[in-house]
């Protein structure tokens, strides 16, 4: 097969896992925001039912945790197309680990920051959305930059779901024309540029919350 | 004489098992200076972190402005302060951090104006209005635009006046203001205070090592150690005559170095 078919296939299949990225991001951001502040502020049981999300998805195997989506739940009357399914995994999976990102953010801020603002009277709704979080998200940025790349990267489970994503459509075009190496290079180059990309995304982000803080988006 | 504007009636404190104040009584008349001087780990920070409502009491009871700040007036009698009343309270009081605790997000002018605004109200207008008076008060109006982190300690540390000064507190808390600063920083930080002082219009409760400034500014000088008063005077009475033993040993060896 000419080397720009086999290109232009595998930039078909890079689409579709762009648009799982696209979906399972923010997904995972509010999963890892909701949870994160839960299991920082909520009352006991609310905070255990976190905590149970946040391990259970932690421990085990994205794979699994796709399979029983796609290929269990149905048999308890919930069904997904094979999309929404991989959108939803890949979004708890990684938001499970954001929620830590989001836990490590909000104690990192001094303990100095929180006393100034009860000392002004700001309420605590206020001390967290006016004081805290600002500062603490520019300490998320760096680790959900590699959040993202981790997602990217794991979106090539959903091919064993049936999803044509860029990895089934590599795996597939190298079934029938055994043109290996062509194949796997691209493939393996169109990763790295999703990677490059977010990377980049997200430092510029560092860059622009950092005002103030002291770092010049050096990540420190 | 009328009813003291602040008052600690046999405060408990303890951190686990360190008790830092038992049966502790204090009280400081309005309007009055009163700075806490004595070797570190006496409680005296402590004190003014009651004050604050940033550390809580295990016994007695602290009264500011006559009402109790730790506990609640109700008609079945006094029962334990929730957020509502501390937010109530905490009107009467503004406080001065050791390490300044500016919000680094935020420029100079808005640490001042956020917490007029958000918490009392103020229009953007009015609480700007305070900002700039306050900054010319300290010295910083051509650093209203710039971030804390921009600014030196000393400079930090005026803003961090001119920000608890913008909510109008009665009573001033000054914890240790000048103990992270440069040698050469710490009079342009005193300056201010010393402004403060002259005018009498706040309370002021201050912690310091500053012994030449604590005898230049205060009506009354207390010596801490061990969570108890072991004497308080007139500052010339304790610099020069102290009374304690505890007291002329310590001064001692502060004015040694």
């Amino acid at each position: 097969m000419p080397f720009g078919e086999i290109v232009s296939i595998l930039l078909e299949g890079a689409w579709v896992t762009l648009k799982i990225v696209a979906l399972a991001l923010p997904l995972a951001a509010v999963m890892a925001f909701g949870f994160g502040m839960l299991r920082l502020y909520a009352p006991k049981p609310i905070k255990y039912l976190a905590v149970i999300y946040i391990e259970f998805f932690r421990g085990t195997s994205a794979l699994i945790q796709l399979y029983w989506i796609y290929f269990v739940l149905p048999f308890f009357g919930f069904s997904f197309d094979a999309m929404t399914a991989g959108v939803v995994a890949l979004g708890l999976n990684i938001g499970a680990y954001g929620t830590e990102v989001v836990r490590g953010a909000m104690a990192s801020v001094p303990k100095g920051q929180y006393e100034a603002a009860v000392a002004l009277n700001f309420s605590s709704t206020q001390r967290l959305w006016r004081i805290l979080l600002p500062q603490a998200l520019v300490n998320m940025i760096p680790p959900f930059g590699n959040l993202a790349i981790e997602l990217v990267k794991a979106t090539s489970l959903v091919s064993l779901i049936t999803i044509a994503d860029l990895t089934y459509r590599a795996k597939s075009l190298a079934d029938m024309t055994l043109q290996v190496t062509e194949i796997f290079a691209v493939v393996l180059v169109l990763y790295f540029l999703f990677a490059q990309v977010l990377a980049v995304v997200f430092r510029v982000l560092e860059k622009k919350l950092s005002r103030g803080l002291g770092r010049g988006g050096l990540g420190q | 004489m009328s009813q003291p504007l602040i008052e600690f009636q046999s405060v408990e404190k303890r951190f686990g098992d360190t008790v830092i104040f038992k049966d502790f009584n204090f009280s400081v008349e309005e309007g009055e200076i009163v700075s806490i001087i004595g070797p570190s780990g006496s409680g005296k920070s402590t004190l003014l972190r009651i004050l604050m409502t940033l550390e809580g009491i295990e016994g007695g009871g602290v009264n500011v402005a006559g009402e109790p700040l730790w506990h609640k007036r109700t008609p079945n009698g006094l029962v334990p302060a929730d957020k509502k009343h501390l937010h109530k309270m905490r009107h009467h009081l503004g406080m001065v951090f050791q390490h300044f605790n500016l919000f680094p997000h935020m420029s100079v002018k808005r640490n001042i104006t956020e917490a007029p605004m958000r918490v009392q109200g103020k229009s953007k207008v009015e609480a700007e209005a305070i900002a700039d008076e306050l900054l010319e008060l300290v010295g910083m109006t051509d650093k209203a635009d710039m971030y804390p982190n921009e600014l030196s300690g000393g400079q930090k540390q005026r803003v961090g006046i001119a920000r608890a000064l913008a909510m109008k507190p009665a009573i001033l808390l000054l914890d240790e203001i000048t103990s992270a600063l440069d040698p050469e920083l710490v009079d342009e930080v005193l300056d201010v205070i010393r402004n403060l002082a002259k005018k009498h219009s706040f309370t002021m409760l201050l912690v310091t090592h500053e012994m030449y400034f604590a005898r230049e500014i205060s009506d009354r000088v207390c010596f801490f150690d061990q969570g108890a008063i072991v004497e308080e005077g007139e500052p010339e009475q304790i610099f020069t005559a102290p009374k304690e033993e505890r007291t002329q040993a310590f001064l001692n060896a502060y004015m040694s170095q």
